[in-house]
């Protein structure tokens, strides 16, 4: 597999990410010492067992969870020095990040068309535009024909395509992915894996997925690995 | 996109649960305050409508309605003398209560200065004012008595001559208009066994004392009808109304009446202060309290409502921070329930209100002022009860959707 997107800007930068939960006799070390890049259009898994940290990167690069120590630079700015924010977190979010979790975690009374356009709503496009944006996008993704259903009546992989429409809405450069395939079969799960690298390959964004499944690992192009916390590339 | 909207169309049937049950609160709110009205109004209809200047009662007493007023009947004919007085007629009230086709009948008896009014001036809703000095009556339709029902009172039977509409004494009780003389029979009636025995009462007392023994004739007249004692005093009413010639000084002339050491005079506006001041007051006070006790109620049930639709969305609420959702978004979504909960129960509350509200036993007086008081009421709780909410999505942590 060809990846010419290594050679794109680097759309994160981590350096030296460290994090400590508790003190003294109950702390635990999260993550230690973590540095990566990943380019701009650029799909990475971060593999690992349970408790490697996997998450804990995930969500510091998110500015969900803030590191103990070390520095976060996404698209060239500076966010995130130790647990100090260098930007507005929530507006930054809104911004440049899209995440996507194991459960889908669509809004349960908005359906599939409007769980995609409040993303953008809440981000100041205007109604008529982001409806328009969210039709597009679930076009893209294959479930247009379902724009009208609560998430209730759509299938887990049908709920994973819309949380991807939601993710890309406002044209992150960055979407995070934590095993958005857990909940689905293998089959499924491949789909949406190949989505991610359309998506970054097509759009420009960076994709970092936590993931367990090792059969979908030739849609990467890159993998990581995490083990106590600490980061290999494979 | 408006999120609290098409929350609630997700969760209708508790948003409409609820909001029926605040309606029925705030309803309960609206009605207290509109029994607080309508006893304002029943306990001044009959000061307002009998178009009294002056009110001539008992000395040293705040009657008649506020408490028993007894003044003698020639009274009125000392007021016509006063400078500046028009007219003065004999004011009778008294409320008896009788059985009458197997149900208890509370009447407020009200005496009417027959021949000079025939009770021209009550509003009638069918038949029509007196006709003779004796026999017959005016009466309020909510006593149930239709137009030429006989109703025997003490020893004479009186017809039903005109129905009036929501002419209610102080306490709520239909009022019947009868001329004085007719109202004073149905007060003054006793059995006939008490006559007999009040009569041998008087002459046993008259027997006793020196003036029985020396004047016989006084002591033969004792056992006799009481108009036949010259020493009795003669009939009582309960005030005398007087009304002022055009362009005279009313206090001039109630200054005039203060002068009389038998008597208290007071003005229209005086004796409705009396009858607010006494009689209303406490049940004021008593609504008052039942209100601001319900309001609490209200706030808290919704509140807790609120509080309990703000749990039901605090993984949603996450997921909105996570996206970056501005706090304006979150709280407005709270916000806008609960707003929306208070605006629809106060309009059900209204709606509801103008169906039970005629059905009360005693008047309820829904005024625009009142009902624009308790939006602002109402509109207070909605965002008061809706802060325990928005306080609990304001401590949601985005990571709470990885939970």
């Amino acid at each position: 597999m060809t990846n010419t997107a290594v050679d794109n800007p680097p759309a994160i930068e981590a350096f030296s990410l460290t994090k400590v939960y508790g003190s003294g006799n109950t702390e635990v070390v999260a993550m230690k010492d973590v540095s990566l890049t990943v380019a701009g259009g650029e799909v990475v898994a971060l593999l690992g067992p349970s408790g490697a940290g996997k998450s804990t990167l995930l969500t510091a690069i998110g500015l969900i969870n803030p590191p103990t120590a070390g520095r976060i630079v996404i698209g060239g700015q500076p966010v995130m020095d130790a647990e100090r924010a260098l930007v507005n977190v929530r507006a930054f979010r809104r911004q440049h990040l899209g995440f996507i979790f194991q459960k889908a975690n669509l809004i349960p009374f908005l359906d599939a068309l409007e769980n995609v356009q409040v993303a953008m709503e809440i981000n100041d496009v205007s109604p008529r535009a982001a409806r328009q944006r969210a039709l597009e996008l679930l076009d893209y993704l294959g479930v247009a024909d379902r724009a009208s259903n609560l998430p209730d009546a759509l299938s887990g992989g049908q709920q994973q395509r819309v949380a991807v429409a939601r993710a890309l809405a406002n044209q992150p450069s960055l979407i995070l992915a934590d095993e958005p395939t857990a909940a689905l079969d293998s089959q499924r799960g491949r789909q949406v894996m190949e989505l991610f690298r359309k998506v970054a390959h097509e759009r420009g964004s960076a994709v970092m997925v936590v993931t367990h499944d090792h059969r979908s690992l030739d849609v990467f192009d890159r993998t990581y690995e995490m083990e106590d916390g600490r980061l290999k590339s494979k | 996109m408006n999120l609290a909207t098409k929350d609630i169309r997700h969760n209708f049937g508790r948003f409409a649960l609820t909001t029926v049950g605040i309606g029925l609160v705030l309803m309960i709110v609206m009605g207290m305050g509109g029994i607080y009205r309508g006893l304002i109004r029943e306990a001044t209809l009959l000061v307002d409508k009998i178009g009294a200047d002056l009110w001539v009662v008992q000395g040293s007493t705040r009657g008649p309605f506020a408490e028993i007023s007894r003044v003698p009947v020639n009274l009125e004919d000392r007021a016509r003398a006063v400078p500046g007085v028009a007219g003065a007629r004999r004011f009778v009230s008294h409320t008896i209560q009788r059985e009458h086709r197997g149900r208890p009948l509370r009447i407020v008896v009200q005496g009417l200065a027959w021949p000079e009014d025939r009770g021209a001036w009550i509003p009638l809703v069918a038949g029509r004012p007196l006709r003779q000095a004796h026999f017959e009556m005016i009466a309020d339709r909510s006593l149930g008595l239709p137009l030429g029902e006989r109703l025997k009172l003490g020893k004479d039977v009186y017809e039903v001559v005109g129905l009036t509409k929501g002419m209610v004494g102080t306490s709520g009780d239909g009022l019947c208009f009868f001329t004085v003389s007719d109202s004073e029979a149905i007060q003054f009636d006793v059995p006939g066994e008490a006559v007999r025995l009040e009569r041998q009462a008087r002459r046993a007392r008259a027997e006793a004392q020196d003036i029985g023994q020396v004047q016989p004739l006084l002591l033969e007249r004792a056992l006799g009808p009481a108009v036949g004692i010259p020493a009795l005093a003669p009939p009582q009413v309960s005030a005398v109304i007087v009304t002022l010639q055009p362009g005279a000084n009313a206090a001039k002339v109630a200054a005039t009446f203060a002068t009389w050491p038998d008597i208290t005079v007071y003005s229209t506006q005086q004796q409705v202060d009396l009858l607010l001041a006494g009689m209303v007051d406490k049940a004021r006070r008593q609504l008052g309290l039942f209100r601001m006790l319900l309001i609490i109620i209200s706030t808290i049930i919704m509140a807790l409502i609120i509080y309990t639709l703000t749990l039901d969305k605090i993984h949603d609420i996450a997921m909105l921070k996570l996206m970056g959702a501005r706090n304006g978004v979150i709280v407005g979504l709270i916000l806008q329930q609960a707003l929306l909960i208070g605006a629809l129960g106060y309009g059900l509350a209204y709606w509801l209100g103008t169906f039970a509200f005629p059905q009360f036993p005693r008047l309820v007086v829904i005024e625009t002022p009142d009902l624009l008081s308790l939006a602002a009421i109402v509109l207070g709780i909605s965002v008061l009860s809706s802060l325990l909410g928005i306080w609990k999505a304001m401590r949601v942590e985005p990571n709470k959707v990885l939970s």
